[in-house]
């Protein structure tokens, strides 16, 4: 028993040193862009944690921070929860909206906190609940530029309706809270009623119609469908 | 959590090292080599309204192959893919002299559920995998990876990839209930008829009743966007 022990020992510290290194990335930015034709990012949180943090998982339920982003573009919840210590983070670096085809780059140092992955979320807009994700990449440690592709997620906590309704945005409220683009249509009969996956998964895209004033959905299928992937991230460490 | 410093872990690195050394002392005869590995692959649906199928895994070397894009589907592949069943496929497995070890999952995956399979064999850097599940709202849709390389895992590293979907090309993508074994339709699972292009391809997703497809026994919670589940294989010894 005592043999076993010791070359447990052993194996632990081989692999701990060989794959946990804590040496951090120091510098690094993101650039982000919106591959998509017609859907807007609402302000991206970027954000660089340890290992065990994750704004999100597939197959987990959304924490109610999660639901503010997804449904109303809110990232507040998610940057108070990150806390202010232990996190690096970007709120906002594009000062607004981020529209389709176009990029913007946050800047990171984590010499500080030695913090080794990185996760990103924005709400897609005109959506119900989806958001565009990377949970919890790890960095890489050489210098060099590192390409990304993200998918779009449903929070799984509200139906996808895809019903407009500008009145104001408040988690768990249904309708979809803004068009940026103002291509939307109006008097759509709803889509979903109900979500058939409450946990956080991979987002089956608009269905939309041609009908601007009437049919299922207030969304335009030629404007606001989408394939995967929807961002492509450049991470450049220096 | 307060961090070390560089210098504090080269020193706890030193001092392990000297432990391990003057532990490795009281000991006459090396610790024979790991002589099993145990692989536990995971998979989670990510899907919004597609249960999975059971799992069918299996750990080889080079010389079996699953499918092949461009190929026709084996007999095994095509029951798994049109009902979901994957006892021939991996029975076919079974018979080829480059696979190790195969197994098959508990159930069903519902949407946003998880399942696992667990495989034993002995550790080679050529170590491949290869799993599959069929999305059983669909005529002949199926999730899988075909050699993925596993034989790099150390004991209790792992390594998440998100997983596509293909179809098996043995059915016609009619989407009628008395076609589809899932729950939205609740018709034929299986049938030795091959009936559309008869080669594996990847999926173009589901058009359903809400798009336009009337005859179809799917609405627009069926559809799917790429990638379909998260799978995670993790060396457990």
């Amino acid at each position: 028993m005592k043999r076993k022990t010791i070359t447990g020992v052993f194996v632990s510290a081989i692999v701990f040193f060989t794959f946990a290194s804590p040496l951090p990335a120091a510098q690094l930015t993101v650039e982000v862009t919106n591959l998509t034709h017609g859907i807007h990012f609402t302000p991206l949180l970027i954000t660089a944690h340890d290992n065990a943090t994750h704004l999100f998982q597939g197959g987990a339920t959304g924490t109610s921070s999660l639901q503010s982003m997804a449904e109303c573009g809110d990232i507040s919840g998610l940057v108070s929860d990150l806390g202010g210590e232990d996190a690096d983070t970007v709120a906002n670096p594009a000062g607004g909206v981020l529209a389709p085809g176009t990029t913007t780059v946050a800047s990171l140092d984590t010499t500080a906190t030695g913090n080794t992955h990185l996760s990103l979320v924005a709400m897609l807009l005109p959506t119900n609940d989806g958001f565009v994700g990377a949970d919890s990449l790890k960095i890489p440690e050489i210098p060099g530029n590192y390409i990304f592709y993200l998918n779009g997620y449903d929070a799984g906590t509200e139906a996808n309706s895809e019903l407009l309704d500008t009145s104001g945005c408040s988690p768990g409220m249904p309708g979809m809270p803004a068009a940026p683009g103002g291509d939307a249509g109006t008097g759509g009969t709803g889509v979903a009623s109900s979500d058939s996956n409450p946990s956080v998964h991979i987002h089956r895209g608009n269905l939309g119609d041609t009908d601007v004033s009437g049919g299922f959905s207030d969304l335009d299928s030629r404007i606001h469908r989408w394939l995967n992937p929807v961002a492509k991230v450049v991470i450049t460490v220096q | 959590m307060k961090r070390m410093t560089r210098v504090q872990w080269i020193g706890a690195a030193l001092f392990l090292s000297v432990f391990v050394a003057l532990a490795g002392c009281d000991n006459d005869d090396a610790a024979p080599p790991a002589r099993e590995g145990t692989y536990r692959v995971v998979v989670t649906n990510l899907t919004g309204n597609q249960p999975l199928s059971p799992l069918g895994a299996v750990i080889h070397f080079g010389g079996y192959t699953g499918w092949e894009i461009g190929a026709a589907a084996s007999p095994g592949l095509e029951r798994l893919a049109e009902g979901g069943d994957p006892a021939d496929f991996l029975a076919e497995a079974q018979g080829n002299a480059d696979v190790l070890s195969t197994g098959s999952g508990s159930g069903p995956i519902g949407p946003g559920a998880s399942d696992n399979v667990s495989l034993t064999t002995t550790p080679s850097p050529d170590l491949r995998l290869t799993w599959a599940t069929m999305l059983v709202n669909t005529n002949d849709a199926f999730i899988g990876m075909a050699g993925l390389s596993i034989g790099d895992l150390a004991v209790g590293e792992s390594k998440t990839v998100y997983a596509h979907p293909y179809d098996a090309g043995t059915e016609e993508n009619t989407e009628t209930a008395s076609t589809m074994p899932g729950p939205a339709g609740g018709g034929e699972g299986f049938n030795a008829q091959r009936l559309d292009r008869d080669f594996v391809s990847a999926h173009s997703g589901v058009v359903t009743s809400d798009d336009g497809l009337a005859t179809s026994a799917l609405d627009e919670s069926h559809r799917f966007l790429a990638p379909v589940a998260k799978i995670v294989v993790t060396r457990t010894q």
